[in-house]
Parts: structure tokens; sequence; C-alpha cells
């Protein structure tokens, strides 16, 4: 892929902008190319290329209020319209919330260790992945079909200019696998579970462990049976509670904050939100996160910000305006807009160190074979775009798991948890096994007491 | 015939802000190649876009956002497969560049410019403009003052007509989307698309009590839609809506009967059955009515139509993106299963006819089966008669969005529930799910009402996010898993 060419894109626009008069402007370009197979039983379903390039140019009028507008037009008369269309909306900007340059826009960067690899290219990965769905469908003679299935890599580049001199790039490749396998048996409803595995290049990608994992889980999910609905203990996976905390992420959110739509307030720094065990990190500088940036989109630089310790809530994710308004510094978690999002990276989830009241050693077999309920493991949790309430709090979500009682594990048929975020971190138990790197994060399997299941009414 | 593609005749340079006659020549090049090549269909898609989001919160605008952008996507099927490029970049390299790559994914080489060889492409129809008398569309759309203006009157409307509000927002968004489709079938022809959306939500707190509320309307081809907003009843609905859930208790998981209000009440059977009757899903092997055309799947009050004719309403379309003009059709009738929505690689694919169902998001992604606006049809009951027949049950009046899984569960929330008790709507409650599987689900529809109605909404799935109609009547379930606490 050809380099984003940083000083003639500045030059460009540094022209465009003096002849309209913009004296202040930054701006975020990204630009990628993109390829991607899909097969169906041994053939290709689709091969997908794109190339795809952008720009968002925000700019200051003489009142100091910023505008913005997108395009993916490059040409100069498409960057000439951007900076019209941002002066145009400047005049309906926001004055009692004003972003302004990140103060830290040419602070240094953390050096990524981000190996840029060559596309394999498309034909090499159809093949790749016509080999893993013959592996996949041949681990056992229930599984008919890999309805889910895709092998992309990517090249990308994104950049930050603003008119003070900063200027951020950073070129990155990745490759992704998923496979989700479908079970049948006759008489039986089909079962489906999958599995998916990022790296930097196509030939990194853990091809046979995304094979053998797609092939365990949906295999361990064809003995199922109803639940019955209830309270329960439940233990869950890395990957199920990172996707909880991420959709309740507006508790850590200064933006959310400001705009009254997060449960946590100003005045909630320091207070309790979780048992004073639990610890909850952002950290996209983890070297588990695959394709991490080491700048926001106000050119920030990324660093390791603590959330919660001990079970307090230390800190919220900030852009230049929130972190202005809390008379903090930026943590590096901003989009590049009139009204700037916030947002995690990768959350580090875990035991704070020295702390007592952690459940220790837990263990979900032998809990199980003890009697009772049972414990519900949740394994994945499905529909959090419609299933959470972040400002209410609430969440009802459909999941997969199994049911462990009496020693053995059985697979849900069908249910979902509910419960409220606030409660349910006032009622984890402790943790299970080393925590796992995940592409959302880094954690361990999670007990939670007392989640309300609904499966047989 | 015999094409070349020469940079003198054939460069697009220039033509990117017009969609018109002047692209003939350099598409027919381009499919011509494409063909001569060895495809068997080569389609080129052309988009220029504009779009505005603008969002008020209590009595602030803060957040302007305009986007403009082109791009081209180009797809050659041979035999069952098909490859597919897209690419911001309209020149003329940029565009042989996009087919060349998408020819080589079918393992097929684009003939050179110097020895051109013989294709089966008979050069373009004569072009169908739906866009000609669309051209003032975007300039009698509101500007951006009136468009602040009408959300600043709408969040006013709220902090005037609500209790306990923390937060007041208003969301206006204007899509505006000129496309071009030729393909080596002869296929050519244009359309100018207008989409507005207007929405208020409301989060209501009181202690430890919270509740959110929030209504979305949508209009298609009609610039005046924001202009003939009624602020003032939008307002009261989304108010009244979140004041009676705001002290609601939650509702506890059961299996009852569940009357399903109109309008966005069909948002369930958009989901869960209506997802299920795309191509798309046959080609997958993830719909459990595959093979079952001309047999009952549904209780027989069930007739369903998926259609793309609704003046004005979110999912219609003058023609698809693959330039087929839309079509009524009846998907399922007195519960017996009709037929498919099928777009060109369905067609291809499964054997069932193009019902001008081929719908996209941009120009990034590939035309797939999708729906338009999808709607149970009216019965002969009246919705008092619904909830009469009910001894205990659950009123869903306003449902929140949902999912369906790989293997055909769904789940949904309801926004506004209200229990029925001796065949009378008694408390409010919040937090329920409904969990449930089509194929189980649609035979226990046992009742439509006489009260049809449609609501605007966004559907995301295989080919991006698109402008879809959801609708129904109210409905009653004779049982259905409610989740809860």
């Amino acid at each position: 892929m050809d380099k984003l060419d940083a000083p003639a894109l500045r030059s460009r626009i540094e022209t465009f902008a003096q002849a309209q008069a913009i004296g202040r402007w930054d701006l975020g370009a990204a630009s990628s190319n993109d390829s991607s197979v899909q097969v169906d039983r041994g053939e290709a379903k689709q091969m997908k290329a794109a190339q795809r390039s952008s720009i968002t140019v925000r700019v200051w009028n003489g009142d100091g209020l910023v505008g913005i507008t997108s395009t993916s037009d490059l040409s100069d008369s498409g960057l000439q319209k951007a900076l019209a269309g941002a002066q145009d909306a400047s005049a309906f900007g926001n004055p009692d919330d004003c972003p302004a340059f990140s103060p830290l826009a040419t602070a240094p960067l953390q050096v990524l260790e981000q190996p840029l690899h060559e596309p394999r290219g498309i034909l090499e990965l159809l093949t790749s992945l016509k080999d893993a769905e013959r592996q996949l469908l041949d681990r056992h003679p229930a599984l008919t079909t890999v309805p889910y299935n895709g092998l992309a890599e990517r090249s990308s580049e994104r950049l930050y200019l603003n008119s003070d001199g900063a200027c951020r790039q950073q070129q990155l490749t990745t490759a992704s696998v998923y496979l989700y396998a479908r079970a049948e048996q006759a008489g039986r409803k089909p079962r489906s579970a999958g599995a998916v595995r990022l790296a930097y290049g196509a030939s990194d990608l853990d091809l046979a462990g995304c094979i053998t994992e797609a092939a365990d889980r949906t295999i361990a999910h064809l003995d199922y049976a109803p639940i019955p609905t209830g309270h329960y203990t439940c233990v869950f996976s890395p990957e199920a509670f990172l996707d909880l905390i991420g959709a309740f992420s507006s508790l850590f959110n200064a933006r959310a904050v400001l705009d009254g739509v997060s449960l946590s307030s100003r005045s909630s720094l320091g207070q309790s939100l979780a048992v004073p065990f639990l610890s909850i990190a952002d950290n996209g500088l983890h070297p588990g996160n695959i394709g991490a940036s080491n700048f926001d989109g106000e050119g920030t630089p990324t660093r390791r910000l603590s959330l919660v310790e001990g079970g307090v809530l230390e800190n919220f994710l900030h852009s230049e305006a929130t972190a202005r308004a809390f008379k903090v510094a930026p943590t590096g978690h901003a989009g590049l807009g009139a009204k700037v999002s916030v947002g995690p990276d990768w959350f580090e989830i875990g035991a704070t160190p020295g702390a007592a009241g952690a459940a220790l050693g837990l263990d979900r077999l032998a809990a199980s074979s003890q009697g009772g309920a049972g414990l519900v493991l949740i394994d994945s949790l499905s529909a959090l775009h419609a299933g959470v309430k972040a400002s209410q709090g609430s969440f009802s979500l459909p999941f997969d798991g199994w049911l462990l009682q009496g020693g053995e594990t059985r697979s849900i048929e069908a249910a979902t948890v509910a419960g409220d975020i606030r409660s349910l971190l006032m009622a984890i138990v402790g943790f299970e096994g080393e925590a796992k790197v995940t592409p959302d994060g880094l954690c361990p399997h999670v007990w939670v007491e007392g989640l309300s299941i609904t499966g047989e009414a | 015939m015999v094409v070349t593609l020469s940079p003198s005749s054939a460069s697009p340079s220039g033509l990117a802000d017009r969609f018109d006659q002047a692209w003939r020549s350099p598409l027919e090049s381009l499919l011509g190649l494409g063909s001569a090549a060895g495809a068997d269909l080569v389609e080129v898609f052309l988009e220029r876009t504009d779009h505005l989001g603008v969002l008020a919160e209590q009595e602030r605008i803060t957040s302007v956002s305009p986007a403009f952008g082109t791009g081209a996507g180009i797809r050659v099927f041979l035999g069952e497969r098909d490859g597919f490029v897209s690419t911001n970049d309209l020149s003329e390299a940029g565009l042989r560049r996009a087919l060349e790559q998408a020819l080589g994914m079918l393992g097929l080489a684009a003939p050179s410019l110097a020895t051109p060889a013989p294709s089966g492409f008979n050069g373009l129809a004569t072009l169908r403009d739906f866009g000609a008398s669309k051209a003032p569309w975007l300039g009698a759309c509101p500007t951006l003052a009136e468009a602040t203006t009408r959300l600043l009157e709408g969040t006013n409307q709220l902090e005037r007509q609500g209790a306990h509000l923390q937060a007041r927002r208003g969301s206006y968004a204007r899509d505006w989307q000129e496309v071009l489709v030729a393909a080596s079938d002869g296929t050519f022809a244009r359309d100018i698309r207008l989409h507005q959306s207007l929405g208020l939500t409301v989060l209501a707190a009181d202690g430890e009590h919270r509740a959110s509320a929030g209504r979305r309307y949508g209009s298609s081809g009609r610039p005046e839609h924001l202009a003939q907003w009624d602020v003032e009843a939008s307002a009261q609905e989304v108010c009244t809506s979140a004041g009676t859930m705001l002290y609601s208790d939650y509702v506890e998981a059961c299996q009852v009967p569940v009357v399903l209000a109109n309008r966005f009440g069909g948002v369930i059977f958009h989901e869960a059955c209506g997802h299920l009757l795309e191509t798309t899903q046959v080609e997958r092997g993830t719909t459990p009515f595959a093979d079952q055309v001309g047999e009952l799947i549904a209780h027989e009050a069930v007739t369903a139509i998926d259609e793309g004719l609704s003046e004005g309403a979110f999912g219609s379309l003058s023609m698809d993106d693959e330039g087929m003009e839309p079509q009524r059709t009846v998907l399922i009738e007195n519960g017996v299963l009709r037929r498919f929505l099928s777009d060109r690689a369905g067609e291809r694919r499964t054997g069932h006819e193009r019902t001008g169902s081929g719908r996209r998001q941009s120009h990034a992604f590939a035309a797939a089966s999708r729906m338009r606006n999808t709607y149970i049809a009216a019965g002969p009951h009246s919705p008092a008669e619904l909830i009469a027949s009910v001894e205990k049950g659950l009123y869903c009046k306003a449902m929140g969005g949902g999912s369906v899984g790989p293997t055909g569960q769904f789940n949904f929330a309801v926004e506004e529930g209200y229990l029925i008790e001796d065949g009378q709507l008694t408390k409010s409650v919040k937090g329920a799910t409904l969990i449930g599987e089509a194929k189980e689900v649609m035979p226990r529809i046992s009742m439509c009402a006489n009260d049809l109605e449609l609501a605007a909404g966004f559907c995301g799935s295989v080919s991006g996010s698109i402008f879809v109609t959801v609708g129904q009547p109210h409905i009653k379930v004779d049982s259905i898993t409610v989740g809860g606490r």
C-alpha cells in the first residue's frame, strides 16, 4: 500500500484553508486495502476486496466554534468542499463544549511492536480457508456446514495533523479468521458455535487453534437440555465478562457522565463501584491488543489507565474536552468530531493485588459435583446492542453456555441472563484460572452469584 | 461485440460529480472487458452520497456532521461464484484496477488493450432514469438552520411535557444518494434516493428509578418531512412512555400469551421470520423454511408481505441496487409460504426468481437479498378483542431491538410492557425479553387486528445497514417465553 503522504496532505490543506480564511484546523485521514474470502462446502462463496480512503476535517471559526465534515473524496475539489462544509457547520458549533487541540498531540508516543506483513493475496486466503473448513467439518459427523466463516487481511494507515504542526501516523497490517460451525443431529435442533483469531498477518493466524476451538465448542453444545428458570451462580468466560463490561463502559466514560447518560457522576470518583477485590484498567498498549493504536483521534498518546482499583472507581476515560471539564489530562480515548466521542481500547480485568475477600482457587467442575442447583457457565453473550440498557444499568441477554450439576456438564438449550450491572459488580464471588488474552481484553473466568436465568418457565 | 478501454475514449475522469449518459461509453468498455475475460456477468454500481447529521441535547445543538463521498462497487459472477471489489477511486485506472482485481479472484484476466477479445456483451440498454424527477430533492430539504431550529423545538417540547428528565435528545439525519447501475446483461439505470429520519429520546431518573424512551420517524422521497413533523405529538408519546416506565417493576420470567402492538411491533416478524425468507439464508443453509414453499409454516391468520412500493415509506425504492424495479412480494399467505426474497446472487445460487430486493448500504457492499417494507397484513379483529382474549399475559406496547441467532433463536427487548389480567391491561412492567424460534412461534400467531401501521427502522445484515419499514397490526401470540428477573 502506498504510504499516506503527510507533508503533501498538510501542504494541500494549508493552501486550501488559507484561501478560505481558515486559520485553525485539524484532520484525521485513513486509507486501507482489505481482502476477504468466504467459502461454502469446499467452494468459494464470495471474495471481496476494498480500497477505502477518507478524511475528516475540523475547523475553528472566528468565534472559536468548531465545525466538521467527512469525505471519501480526497481530490483537491473534495478537500476544498470538505473545508467549506466544516466552515459552514462551525456556525452551529456548541459554545458550551468546544473542542481544542489536545495538549498532548505532540507528546512522545510509545513504540509498538507491530510487524508489517506483505499481503498473501486473495487466492492464497481462499486455499487456506477451504482447508480450514474441511478440517473443521472432519472433526465430527454432526458438523454439517460452517455457515459463517471468513479469512481476511488488511493493510491500513491513519494520520492526524493539525495546524499547530502536530503529525501522527501509523501503518498497520492485520488478519482475521472466524469459523462458526453448525451441527445437526436427527430429531434435534441445530446447534452453532465458533471461534475467532487475530494476528498481524495471515501467515501468523492460529488457524489450527481456531478450528479446534470452533469444533470443540460446537460439539459441546450437541447434548443440550432446557434449564429451569431461576437464580444461579454464574461463571462468565473471559470473553463474556469482557463483552458485558464493554457494553456498560459508559460507567467509565467522561463524555457520558457529562451528558447525563452514565450511571456514574462526577462524584462517583473515589466511590465503591464493585467488590473490593476487583480491578479494571484500560490498556490499549497491551501486546495482546492486535491492531492497537498508539494515539487517539485527537493525537493524544494511548496509555494504560486504571479505572477501578479495589472496587473503587478511580478514573474516567477522556477526550481533550472532557479532560478540560474535569481538570485532568486527556487519556487517549477520543475520536474526532465536533462533539468528540470517548471509548475504551482494551480492558484488563482481574483481582486487585493484595486485596482480601475474593474466593481463591475456584473450580467450577469441583463445585458442580457438590450438589445443589448447579453452576451456569456463560460462554458467550448475544444481542448486547438490544439487551443492554447502559443508562439504566439493566441487561437481559441470551447466552450460550452449560449447566454444571452433579459433576456433569450439559449444554443449555436456550436461555437469557438478566440483572443490573451495579448489583452484578457487587455480587462477584471470585475468579477462576489464569487471565486469558482475548480480542477485547485480558480477563479470567469470573464467578457471580444470584443471577436470574430464564430458560424453561 | 469487441470492446476496448482506451484512455482517450473512455476516461470517466471528471464525471464523478454527475451520473448520466456520459458514463455509457466508459461503463460499456469496462463491462465488455469483463465479459471478454470470461465472466458470466459483470455489474458496476456507482454512488454519490451527501449526508447531514444533527444532534440536539437539552437546549444546545451539540453536533453537526456533514459527510459526502463517491465510490464504485464492481462484481463479477462466474457460475455460482462471485468476486467483489469496492473503491473510492472513480478514475479510469481505478475502475479498471478494481475490475481486474475482481476478475482475478475468479481466475480470470482482462484482455490487454492491444488485443481485445470477443465478448458476449451487447451494450447497455437505454438508460432508465428513475432519478430524473428527483433532482430538486436535495435543494428542497431543510437548511441547516431550519433543521437545528426544528430539533431544538423537539427538545424544548420534551422539557415541557416530561418529568424527571435527566437527558433530552433530538436527532436528524438526511441521506441523499445518487446511484448508477450497469451490468453486462444490458441493465443501465439511475436513481436518486432521499431518506430522512428524526428521533427523540429521553432518560428519566428519580433516585434509583431510571427509564429511557425513544421514537424514530423516517421517510423516503419527502423533502418536506422535517417541516411536517408533529413535534408536540412525538414529544408527548416519548414522555408518556418514559413517565410510565420510570417506576415500573421488573417483570418475572414466564411463559404466557402475548399481545404485540402495531407499528414497531413488526420488528419481531422482520427479525425472526423475514430474514429467514431471504435467499442469502437459503444459500447458507440457515433457514428452516428452505424447502417449504407451498407448505403451512404459520397460523392461517398470518399473511405477510414485503414490498418496496408504499409511497414515502422508509424501505420504498424506485429500483433496487441491481437496477430492478421493486415488487409487492407475498411471503406468506394464510399461513402458507409463497416466496423468498431474491437478488441476482440468490437467483443464480438458489433458483428463486429476483424480486427487486437486491440492496446494499453503499458501494462498499455487494448487494444481497434484503427486506424493504415488511409487514403482517391486517386481520378482522379489533385490538381490544385481542387483549380481552387473554386471561394472564403480557402486552408489549413498544418494542426495542433484538437479534436472531445463527440457528433461528430470537430475542427482543420490550421497551414498554403491561400485564394483562382477566382481559384487561393492568400494571406496567419493564425488563421483559421475548424469546423463541420463528418456526415455533409463527404457528402461534392466532389473531391479527385491523390496525396495520408501519414504522421506520434500520436493518443491519450481510450487505450493511439499510433503510427498512417494519409493520403489523396488533397481533396475539398464544404462548411465548418472556425473560425477566
